[in-house]
């Protein structure tokens, strides 16, 4: 499981390589048009859960496969947080080798058939891809990750990671969220006795409770966990590290390394008048209730405030995903309203793509000031400031500036405020030796992802603040090579 | 799944119940509380722990039957499972000796109210509990209370039991006899509201733990939140025990009618 072994599984100067490339001229290649993902018609999918995209059929995938042109050196992966062997695995969908396609991708990916459709591809690998100098569409890299690890799960004969004899050392990992899954799976094939602690009543952390199901669906990310369990990793639902089990009890039941990928758990507000007025919610309280908690359906116990006016505050994933949700939920009117424009929305393309076809408004350049509510305390309306884009802050983004005197006043009966979230400060508080910084993440070492405290390693949110699954993941990879030289080396 | 060992009802509506959870009861202290959720389609729900024995490896909970969840909680017997217990979450009760502490409880705040009544005399205070409910069948704990009460006074709405009247009353009464160095206030909102009212005139510290609605209960849906001296607060991470004088009890009150 050394480094050098990830990007030699599909090797460029490998026979069958070189023959594919051979078999097809450049200018055929470059001549496909990029493949359209199939997706379920807009009118349909606000009826109901299901997964929009709808994946690619391999007649599909093997054509787009053969748009890749495998260059010698393929800018895609320096895209890649994770440095995926991209054409490694895409040229192994163009000779129909599937299954082999999907063993690349697990080789340096934990959770490819997650990635495949939560990755901001577009930022990332698909951004660097050679086409873009051709001024031409990039390689449908993500539609073409989800294709192989769909393959490989819906075959049934996807190979179990091969899992090294057990060393008999025990790992407690905390929060069943991407990173927390990747370390584990990691740990487990190196031999390990892997626990993972989760203070939720569900395995997946932010896959499950975060990301809805038709962007998601529970089963892909159930098929990971199961697989995890055959591995031999121990789950361990409703048990919160710092406050059910101590780090003194966690010594005490013999765990060697602890690895804290406890997540970005804290919603923040605007704190502006009205935020506390009913139907006013946090994005992590509306998709929790009903990702998690099953609110809106007929058997479930927990409650969720419906609105017909529904106003998202924000322009990142998790406001589309809440705004996407409210359609679901029988919203006449779903507006996004987001400070900035268009243009600098953080969300994936495809997410803003998906939501204007669902009839969600987009209400740029707006800032909300104030809500107001009816005599029962239920918001009723809130004040939006128009805003203008001005110089450029500390994001490179350019920040935007408030037209003085523009607010106007739009009806509104539901608020979901999808501004960000903090880090939880749940294992921060437990184990004061711990260090954190002023915003309350842990501070590791950037190459072992180490912290303070010898034994405790953290990944993910907890470190980053708030970033993607891919880098969750990539960090409970490097977090489980790091932990692993060290108590191997003792 | 966490079994409930033994059931007993305080009252038609009151149920107190003894439940499995080995960790919760070694870990947990006065003033913290769990998410229990009754069946795989059930709520969670915030409830304070009463009190726990760390040998038998049991927590005991006091649920009144007011709603969806804790009826099917309350109709639960010994031998049955809740599906999901899981804490201790929130802040432990900051316990000291400070002379005189006037504890009063209304209705099921008895309940979160036992732990700290213990915690407050074992710390050396002399410990004055007031328990208030509507009606004589109605009072909880009495005898669990009385040990560790140097005094208890009862109040009831309809003089059907102890004093007739409310709690801000039984307070008073003791406010103007003697000194009291701090209250401590659990109930509902309301009464809570009206006796951080009456102890701001009279310049104690108050102490009041809040119930409010809740997802998770570890910070991340925000459901709970509430002002604090003029500045938002979770009642799950940052609570459940809070300066009563600074609370705004009529935004909690509002809240806590979110969803009827």
């Amino acid at each position: 499981m050394s480094d050098n072994t990830i990007s030699t599984s599909a090797p460029r100067d490998a026979q069958w390589r070189e023959e594919l490339r051979k078999a097809t001229p450049v200018k055929e290649r470059t001549a496909i048009p990029r493949v359209k993902m199939p997706e379920l018609d807009p009118a349909y999918r606000v009826t109901c859960n299901e997964e929009v995209n709808q994946g690619l059929a391999e007649e599909a995938a093997v054509i787009e496969a053969r748009r890749c042109m495998d260059c010698p050196d393929p800018q895609c992966m320096t895209g890649c947080p994770v440095s995926i062997n991209i054409p490694g695995f895409i040229k192994n969908i163009e000779r129909g080798e599937f299954l082999q396609a999907a063993a690349v991708l697990k080789e340096t990916s934990a959770l490819p058939a997650v990635c495949g459709r939560v990755c901001p591809q577009e930022k990332q690998c698909e951004s660097k891809c050679i086409y873009h100098k051709m001024k031409k569409e990039p390689v449908a890299i993500g539609y073409l990750e989800r294709f192989a690890a769909d393959y490989a799960r819906n075959s049934g004969e996807a190979q179990a990671p091969a899992v090294a004899p057990a060393n008999g050392i025990k790992v407690a990992v905390v929060g069943s969220g991407p990173a927390g899954l990747s370390f584990a799976g990691d740990m487990a094939r190196r031999g390990y006795d892997v626990t993972v602690y989760e203070a939720l009543h569900e395995i997946g952390g932010v896959l499950k409770y975060g990301i809805p199901e038709f962007r998601l669906p529970n089963e892909v990310v159930d098929v990971e966990i199961n697989a995890l369990a055959a591995m031999g990793v121990k789950f361990v639902k409703d048990c919160i590290i710092g406050k059910t089990l101590s780090y003194d009890d966690l010594h005490e039941i013999g765990y060697k390394g602890i690895f804290v990928a406890s997540g970005a758990g804290l919603p923040r507000f605007m704190g502006i008048p009205g935020e506390n007025f009913n139907g006013v919610m946090s994005s992590n309280e509306y998709l929790t209730r009903i990702n998690l908690m099953g609110a809106g359906r007929e058997e479930y116990d927990t409650p969720v405030l419906k609105g017909c006016r529904v106003a998202v505050i924000g322009g990142g994933n998790t406001a589309m995903d809440s705004v996407r949700t409210a359609r679901r939920m029988g919203a006449e009117r779903a507006i996004i309203v987001y400070r900035r424009s268009e243009a600098e929305m953080p969300a994936r393309v495809e997410e803003v793509k998906h939501a204007k076809e669902e009839g969600v408004e987009f209400m740029t350049l707006h800032n909300p000031v104030e809500y107001l509510a009816d005599e029962k305390g239920r918001v009723c309306a809130m004040r939006v400031q128009r805003m203008e884009l001005g110089e450029p802050d500390a994001s490179g983004r350019r920040s935007p500036v408030a037209v003085e005197g523009a607010i106007d006043e739009i009806p509104v009966d539901l608020v979901i405020v999808s501004v960000g979230v903090s880090p939880n400060p749940l294992i921060p508080n437990a184990i004061k030796e711990l260090e954190v910084s002023r915003r309350g993440t842990i501070v590791v070492s950037d190459d072992t992802l180490r912290s303070s405290v010898n034994d405790i390693y953290a990944g993910g949110d907890i470190v980053r603040g708030g970033a993607t699954v891919i880098l969750a993941m990539g960090d409970g990879r490097h977090a489980a090579a790091a932990m692993d030289q060290s108590l191997t080396s003792l | 799944m966490n079994k409930i060992l033994e059931k007993e009802h305080f009252s038609e509506k009151v149920v107190k119940l003894i439940v499995e959870a080995p960790a919760i009861a070694k870990s947990r202290k006065a003033g913290h509380f769990v998410i229990v959720r009754a069946c795989e389609h059930g709520e969670r729900i915030p409830l304070t722990i009463a009190d726990a024995d760390p040998d038998r490896g049991t927590i005991m909970l006091v649920v009144q039957d007011v709603g969806v969840s804790s009826h099917k909680i309350c109709s639960l017997e010994p031998g049955d499972c809740l599906t999901d217990v899981v804490g201790p979450l929130g802040q432990a009760t900051h316990i000291a000796n400070v002379g005189t502490v006037v504890c009063c409880g209304g209705g099921v705040g008895v309940a979160p109210m036992l732990p700290i009544i213990k915690a407050m005399k074992q710390a050396g205070n002399r410990v004055i509990t007031v328990l208030a409910a509507r009606t004589k069948d109605l009072i909880i704990l009495e005898d669990q209370v009385a040990p560790w009460s140097d005094e208890v006074i009862i109040m009831t709405d309809d003089g059907s039991y102890g004093t007739k009247g409310l709690v801000t009353a039984g307070v008073e009464s003791v406010i103007k006899r003697e000194k009291v160095d701090q209250v401590v206030t659990i109930g509902p909102a309301i009464m809570m509201k009206f006796v951080a009212q009456l102890t701001k005139g009279y310049d104690i510290p108050t102490m009041c733990s809040l119930n409010t609605i809740m997802v998770d209960g570890t910070g991340m849906c925000g459901a709970c939140r509430i002002t604090v001296d003029g500045k938002t607060r979770f009642v799950c991470i940052d609570g459940p025990e809070f300066d009563a004088h600074k609370v705004n009890f009529d935004e909690m009150l509002m809240r806590l009618r979110s969803y009827n």
